[in-house]
């Protein structure tokens, strides 16, 4: 969603991802499971938004290095908050049944694709991809260019907050480690790679296609799982560099006997 | 008062000094020209007067207000719009969307989408793009890339438009065309700072030039008086007087 129009790109899932399994960790005894699930997504807001302030200023690849390093300083920092107050590594998390986490999660995946595709047709949608196209232009052209992008940064990254809380019910268990998990950040990443980002049909489809890959290498060549997969993705890179989704739409003008080949 | 002054404007990049200590004016309703040989800092004044760099020292006044502090998008929003030397357009959008960035977010107004699109309409028929509306911006040619840019430019509504370069690589009768256009576009009542290598099209629709030289302002007056200064002359217009 924040990605795609904007070329910018976050590894810092793994960092909300993480604030909300711990808002879930600490919250889902005492509160109901959707208000959990919801403060959630309003703590990412806010880290969110604290976060964007600081570091959208920053272009390019400065401002994916610096999502990276979100993810570890928020790792170290709850490891060791952790040890003072509670003196143990990890946390118990108050379960909840299978169907509800399904449900749950059902919801957030639409409300996910509702938003952006709500998002791309509203004004900041416009100002989001002048951004991409050419930050300059967009911003002399009267785009308040910082604070487009702290705010759908901030949009984007309360549902992975939610997606935290609700995995979390399904763990019983975390600890810093789990949470804030390098390999969160960069699954969607990689999904989105995939599926290509160019529009949001994409991701969705490289999630999918990821995860059945994901599974069939893991059951049939658990040894090569890692090195196949990573073949696979250096593959699409090289040769697909607008995803599956862009493979399928170049497919199809060719079909429809338009010869130009897309630049 | 002057819509636009600036003082003791300044800007140095490492050690070279591109802007020095430029004092300047322009008053509602002029076009004013902006000429130097390459690299004299015209382009750099522009991007003091729009924000995308800070003068340091020096201050620029729109309306008796420094506006030296703002933003770039709020220079726009305030009124000033401009164009680059370089092309810069949203290649992968369609051109009536490029054009709506500006009627949507530059003109300080909050504008409804359907009155941005119509406000972008009308700056693409005066422009006269309008029948390429749903093409890609990157796939113009470049000279509609450049009345693209003066399109986005009109849409955010600006009472003083910096036009750099526009005419830059234009055949006579396009180049024709501009200053028609320009000269339409004051007689709304915008006014006009222009960056121009072509002599001929400056020197008729300036009312004023400004001639800058290293960084420093060597001479201002009308076009009849540039011409006839030994100093210009000497810089600028003696070396390549039949560009």
């Amino acid at each position: 969603m924040f990605a795609g129009p904007t070329g910018y790109i976050s590894l810092a899932s793994a960092a909300f991802y993480g604030v909300g399994l711990y808002t879930a960790a600490i919250l889902n005894a005492q509160m109901a499971f959707p208000v959990v699930v919801i403060l959630a997504g309003v703590f990412c807001f806010i880290v969110a938004v604290l976060v964007g302030m600081l570091t959208l200023r920053l272009r390019g690849v400065y401002f994916t290095i610096f999502t990276f390093g979100l993810v570890q300083l928020l790792f170290y920092a709850v490891a060791e908050v952790e040890r003072i107050a509670t003196g143990k590594r990890g946390r118990f998390v108050s379960t909840e049944g299978t169907e509800t986490v399904y449900y749950a999660m059902f919801i957030v995946a639409v409300l996910v694709l509702v938003t952006a595709v709500l998002l791309r047709r509203s004004r900041y949608g416009l100002a989001l991809q002048s951004i991409g196209e050419y930050e300059q232009a967009a911003e002399h052209s009267g785009v308040n260019v910082v604070r487009t992008k702290v705010v759908v940064f901030a949009v984007s990254s309360v549902f992975m907050g939610m997606a935290g809380a609700i995995v979390a019910t399904r763990r019983a268990y975390i600890d810093p480690g789990i949470a804030f998990d390098l390999n969160v950040t960069f699954m969607p990443v990689l999904m989105a790679i995939l599926g290509g980002m160019t529009n949001l049909i994409g991701p969705v489809i490289g999630a999918v296609v990821f995860a059945y890959l994901g599974e069939f290498l893991l059951t049939r060549l658990p040894d090569l799982y890692m090195l196949v997969f990573g073949a696979v993705m250096v593959l699409v890179i090289l040769f697909f560099p607008q995803g599956l989704w862009g493979l399928l739409a170049q497919g199809w003008r060719k079909l429809r006997g338009g010869r130009r080949a897309p630049a | 008062m002057h819509l636009l002054e600036g003082e003791g404007v300044c800007k140095n990049f490492g050690g070279l000094a591109a802007v020095s200590e430029v004092d300047f004016y322009v008053d509602e309703g002029e076009i004013v020209g902006l000429i130097g040989p390459n690299g004299a800092g015209k382009t750099t004044l522009f991007n003091l007067i729009s924000a995308a760099l800070k003068p340091k020292p020096g201050k620029i006044i729109y309306k008796g207000r420094d506006i030296t502090p703002l933003p770039a998008y709020k220079i726009c929003r305030m009124g000033i719009a401009r164009t680059f030397q370089t092309v810069k357009i949203f290649a992968n959008v369609p051109v009536l969307r490029n054009v709506m960035v500006g009627s949507l977010f530059g003109t300080g107004k909050h504008m409804s989408s359907s009155e941005a699109q119509k406000k972008a309409q009308e700056a693409l028929d005066f422009v006269g793009l309008a029948s390429l509306k749903d093409t890609l911006a990157g796939d113009l040619t470049l000279a509609q890339q450049k009345r693209l840019e003066l399109a986005r430019a009109l849409a955010s509504d600006p009472e003083l438009l910096l036009l750099d370069e526009i005419m830059a690589g234009l055949t006579p009768t396009e180049v024709a065309e501009a200053m028609e256009a320009i000269t339409q576009i004051r007689s709304r009542g915008v006014t006009v700072i222009m960056i121009e290598h072509v002599m001929q099209a400056i020197m008729k629709i300036s009312d004023r030039i400004i001639v800058l030289d290293y960084g420093k302002k060597i001479a201002e007056g009308t076009p009849a008086e540039m011409a006839a200064n030994p100093k210009v002359i000497e810089v600028y217009l003696g070396e390549e007087c039949d560009a």
